[in-house]
C-alpha cells in the first residue's frame, strides 16, 4: 500500500456559539427535554432560528428508544445532513470533525453539535447493565462494580508499571477542584484537598470516591460553520487546526496503559504545525485520573511512562502552570453522560475567546482538547483529540 | 489460605430468610456456548477454525481474520492475574449485599484477556487455573483458582457461591431401599453432609443393607413414598425448611418395549414412580428450597435427578422404560426454569445401565452404585449442571453429538 494521503487542512471552519446547561444531579426531564434545552439555548445565542440549522450531530445514551432521527421530528428540524455520534467520552471530537468536513465541503452552513444525557435515579444502573454486548456477557456479572471496576484494573495496572502514586493522581483532582470552584454550574462546590482525597472511601481499589466523576443530567452544545458566517452573526469564533479519532487501537495489549492517541499523535501535531509545548491550555478527558495521565504521555507531552513525573512537575490550575481542564473537568462539573465528552470543548472555546464562567488562561491562543470513551469489554476504545486556535 | 467453614448453628426461626438474588444473567446467544460448557464442568473459548486464535468475550467473528467459523473448544485455562481489584460499591442487589467482592484480568497462555471472579487464595501475579462455572443466575462465569488445589479451597465464599457442595449442607434422598439410595447416603455422610435424611416407604417392612444404612453417620431414617402425594407433603412439612440438596433415587426398572407388552399397567406403575413421583416430590419440597437460596452457609442448593442415558434416546430393549426416563428429563427442565429464580441448581445426572438386579442380563460395562453415588456429590461440588456418569453414559453423549439417527438406528439392534 503506498502512504496515506496528506490530510486537507480545514481552512476556514470555525466553532462557535459554545452551550451549557446546568448540570442537576438527578432530573426527571428526559434527555429530549436537555437536548431540546441546549439547542433553543444555541439558537438563542447565535441568533439563529431552528430552521437555519441544516446540520445535526447528535450524541446521547439517553434518548432510547430514538436516535438521532427521531430527535428531528420531536425537536421539529428538518436537517439535510443528520449524524448521530453514540461514542460517549469520545463523541464531542469525532462530532466536530465531522461537523468541519460537511461545512467545508458546502454540504451544509450550520452543524449544531449537541450532547445531552438525562440522569433519573435508577438510570445509570440500568446504562451500566446493558451498557455493550461485551458488557452484559463478560463484565456486568463480576461485581457490577461498573467503569469504577474496570478503570480500578487498568489504575491498578499503570501504578505497577510506572511508578505513579495515588498523591499524583489526587494531585489531578485537588487542581481540577481548584479549577470548579470558579465555575457555578460545577457539581462540586466544595474545596478539595489531598488528605480529604487520600482518605476518602475505598470504591474499587485503589480507585476511592475522589477518583470518580458523578454521573448527572446535563447537556452541552456548539455550532460549526465558516469564519464568515459567524462573523455576519458577530458570532466570536475559534478555528479548527487539526482532529484525530481512532477506535479499538492496541487490541493485543493485554491491559490498557495506552490510547488510541499514542497511534496518531504525531499526525495531529503534523497537521496542526504546531508542538505540545505551544499550547497554552489543555481539557482531557478525566473519567479517570489515569486517563488523564495516559492522554498526557500519548498525547506528546511527555514521554511513555513519564507521566507521573509531569504530574509531580506541574499545577494544573487556571493560573499555574499547564492550565489543564480549567472549568473543572468531569471529576469536578459532573458526568453529563455524553455531554461529558463535549466539556472540555465548549471550555477550550470560551478561554480561546476570552468569554469564560470562570478564570481566564493568560493569553489562551492554543488549544487541545481530547476524547476518549466507550468501555466495551476491559478499556477505552474510542480516542480522539482536536487542536484549536484563537481566530485572529 | 482459605479459612475452613463453620458448621452452622441452628437457625433462629424468627430472623428474616434473606430472600435470594442473582447475578444479571442475560448473555448473548453466542455466550450460551460457554453455558453449555459450564454446564458439564468444561473450560471451553472460541477458536477460529481457519486461524487457530483463541478469543473471549464471545464473538460472532474472529476478530484476527474476521472468519465465521468460529466454535467453541476445550483450551488450555493457565494463565497469569494480571491486575485485581476489590469491588466495594455495585449497582447490583446481589453484589451488594455480597461487597467487598474481587475480580481480576487474567491473561490466559492462550491469548484473551478474561475478567473474572477470584478465589480468596489468589493475588495479582500469580499462575492461575481459570473455570468455567454457573453463577446463582445459572448463567456463565469465569473463576480465577490458585494454580495448585489449597487446603479448603472448596470453602472459599464466592466459589461456594457457584458450586452446590453437600459440606454442612442438609440432604434428602428419597429412597434408601435400593442399592443407589444407600450408596448416595454413604457418599454424602462422607462428603460432610450436616444430615442425611433417607426416606424409607413403609419403614416397618423390612430391607436389605437396612442395618448398614443406619450406621452411616448422620443418617436419620424418615417415612416418604413418592407414590402418595400425601406421604412427600407430610415428609416437607417435617423436614423441608431444612433440607438443602434433594436427591431422588426412586427407580423403576422393567424391561420390555412398547409394543411387546400386555396393557398399561406397568408403564402406569413407571410412570407413577418415576415422573408422577418426581413431580410429588417438586411441589412438596421445591417451593421451599427456592425461598432458602441464598439462605446463609447451608442455603438451598441443588435438587438431583437421577436418569437413565436413555432418557436422551430411547432403547427399545428397555423402551417403555427409557420414555419414562424422558418424560421425567422433560420435567426436570422445567423445574430448572422454575428453581433458577432461588439460585437453586437442577442436577441431571444421566447414567449408563447399573450394576443392580434390574439390569442383570444386561453385559458390561456397567456403573456401580457407589461410582454412581460419588459422581453425583463430585458434580454438586464442582456445581455442575448435567454429568455422564459411566462409559456408556458416555458413548450414548457422544454419539448424541455426532449423529442422533445413527444413534437411533443403532440402539434398535
Amino acid at each position: 500500500m503506498s502512504s496515506a494521503p496528506v490530510r486537507l487542512a480545514y481552512d476556514d471552519v470555525v466553532v462557535c456559539a459554545p452551550i451549557t446547561v446546568p448540570y442537576r444531579r438527578y432530573s426527571t426531564n428526559s434527555a429530549h427535554w436537555w437536548i431540546g434545552r441546549a439547542l433553543h439555548e444555541l439558537t438563542l445565542a447565535a441568533n439563529i432560528r431552528p430552521r437555519d440549522i441544516d446540520g445535526l450531530v447528535v450524541s446521547s445514551f439517553t434518548t432510547g428508544p430514538d436516535t438521532a432521527v427521531g430527535m428531528t421530528q420531536h425537536l421539529g428540524l428538518s436537517p439535510r445532513w443528520l449524524d448521530h455520534v453514540p461514542m460517549g467520552g469520545a463523541s464531542g471530537v469525532i462530532g466536530l470533525r465531522r461537523a468541519a468536513r460537511a461545512v467545508q465541503c458546502g454540504d451544509v452552513q450550520f452543524v449544531a453539535c449537541v450532547a445531552g444525557d438525562t440522569n433519573h435515579v435508577d438510570s445509570f444502573r440500568k446504562t451500566l447493565a446493558s451498557f455493550s454486548r461485551f458488557a452484559q456477557d463478560a463484565v456486568y456479572p463480576y461485581g457490577s462494580g461498573g467503569a469504577n471496576a474496570s478503570f480500578a484494573l487498568i489504575t491498578k495496572n499503570y501504578m505497577n508499571m510506572y511508578g505513579a502514586t495515588r498523591e499524583d493522581f489526587g494531585k489531578l483532582c485537588v487542581a481540577q477542584r481548584d479549577n470548579a470552584l470558579a465555575i457555578p454550574f460545577a457539581m462540586m462546590k466544595k474545596k478539595l484537598t489531598l488528605d480529604e482525597y487520600m482518605n476518602a472511601r475505598p470504591i474499587s481499589d485503589p480507585l476511592h470516591l475522589f477518583d470518580c466523576v458523578m454521573p448527572c443530567a446535563g447537556a452541552e452544545a456548539f455550532l460549526v460553520c465558516r469564519a464568515d458566517v459567524a462573523k455576519s452573526l458577530g458570532l466570536p469564533a475559534v478555528r479548527l487546526l487539526s482532529t484525530i479519532e481512532r477506535h479499538n487501537a492496541f487490541p493485543d495489549d493485554p491491559i490498557q496503559y495506552r490510547g488510541g492517541w499514542a497511534l496518531d499523535v504525531d499526525e495531529l501535531w503534523q497537521m496542526a504545525g504546531v508542538k505540545p509545548g505551544d499550547v497554552d491550555l489543555v481539557q482531557t478527558y478525566d473519567d479517570y485520573p489515569v486517563i488523564v495521565t495516559m492522554q498526557f504521555e500519548d498525547l506528546g507531552f511527555c514521554g511513555k511512562g513519564e507521566g507521573p513525573d509531569f504530574v509531580r512537575s506541574h499545577s494544573f490550575t487556571t493560573d499555574g502552570s499547564f492550565p489543564h481542564n480549567t472549568s473543572g473537568g468531569q471529576l469536578s462539573a459532573g458526568q453529563a453522560g455524553a455531554a461529558g465528552g463535549y466539556l472540555g470543548l465548549t471550555e477550550a472555546m470560551r478561554q480561546l475567546t476570552g468569554k469564560v464562567i470562570g478564570k481566564q488562561v493568560a493569553d489562551a491562543e492554543l488549544a487541545l482538547v481530547s476524547g476518549f470513551g466507550m468501555i466495551n469489554y476491559d478499556r477505552g476504545l474510542s480516542s480522539g483529540a482536536a487542536v484549536l486556535a484563537r481566530a485572529s | 489460605m482459605t479459612e475452613p467453614l463453620v458448621r452452622p448453628k441452628r437457625k433462629n426461626p424468627l430472623k428474616k430468610t434473606r430472600q435470594p438474588l442473582y447475578p444479571q444473567s442475560i448473555r448473548s446467544r453466542t455466550a450460551q456456548g460457554l453455558t453449555a460448557a459450564a454446564a458439564l464442568g468444561r473450560f471451553e473459548l472460541q477458536t477460529c477454525s481457519d486461524c487457530s486464535t483463541v478469543f473471549y468475550p464471545p464473538r460472532d467473528a474472529c476478530p484476527k481474520c474476521l472468519s465465521p467459523r468460529v466454535p467453541f473448544a476445550p483450551v488450555d485455562n493457565r494463565g497469569t492475574l494480571i491486575a485485581e481489584t476489590t469491588i466495594r460499591t455495585s449497582t447490583d442487589p446481589y453484589f451488594r449485599e455480597r461487597t467487598p467482592w474481587r475480580a481480576g484480568l487474567t491473561k490466559l497462555d492462550c491469548g484473551p484477556v478474561v475478567l473474572s471472579h477470584l478465589h480468596g487464595d489468589v493475588r495479582e501475579g500469580d499462575r492461575v487455573r481459570l473455570d468455567l462455572k454457573l453463577d446463582k443466575g445459572g448463567a456463565p462465569v469465569m473463576i480465577a483458582l490458585p494454580e495448585k488445589d489449597t487446603p479448603n479451597m472448596a470453602d472459599d465464599p464466592q466459589l461456594r457461591e457457584m458450586t452446590s457442595d453437600p459440606k454442612f449442607r442438609r440432604v434428602l434422598i428419597t429412597d434408601g431401599r435400593s442399592a443407589v439410595g444407600q450408596a448416595m447416603a454413604e457418599a454424602f455422610s462422607k462428603a460432610g453432609a450436616n444430615i442425611v435424611f433417607v426416606g424409607v416407604a413403609d419403614p416397618w417392612k423390612p430391607f436389605p443393607g437396612q442395618d448398614a444404612l443406619r450406621r452411616i453417620e448422620r443418617v436419620e431414617i424418615v417415612p416418604l413414598d413418592l407414590t402418595d402425594t400425601e406421604s412427600a407433603t407430610e415428609q416437607a412439612e417435617q423436614n423441608g425448611g431444612r433440607i438443602d440438596i434433594v436427591v431422588n433415587t426412586a427407580e423403576h426398572v422393567r424391561s420390555g418395549g412398547i409394543m411387546q407388552r400386555r396393557g398399561v399397567n406397568v408403564a402406569r406403575e413407571e410412570m407413577d414412580i418415576r415422573y408422577f413421583g418426581l413431580m410429588r416430590l417438586a411441589q412438596a419440597f421445591g417451593p421451599g428450597m427456592r425461598a432458602r437460596g441464598a439462605d446463609g452457609v447451608n442455603s438451598a442448593a441443588a435438587f438431583v435427578n437421577l436418569l437413565s442415558v436413555h432418557a436422551l434416546m430411547n432403547w427399545p430393549e428397555y423402551g417403555a422404560y427409557s420414555a419414562a426416563e424422558a418424560a421425567c428429563l422433560s420435567a426436570a427442565q422445567c423445574l430448572r426454569a422454575e428453581l433458577r429464580p432461588g439460585g437453586v441448581k437442577v442436577l441431571n445426572v444421566f447414567f449408563g445401565p447399573l450394576e443392580t438386579e434390574w439390569f442383570q442380563t444386561v453385559p458390561p460395562p456397567k456403573v456401580a452404585p457407589a461410582a454412581l453415588a460419588k459422581a453425583v456429590v463430585n458434580a454438586l461440588q464442582r456445581g455442575l449442571e448435567d454429568v455422564f456418569v459411566g462409559d456408556i453414559a458416555e458413548d450414548i453423549r457422544a454419539r448424541l453429538a455426532v449423529n442422533p439417527k445413527a444413534l437411533e438406528r443403532e440402539l434398535a439392534g
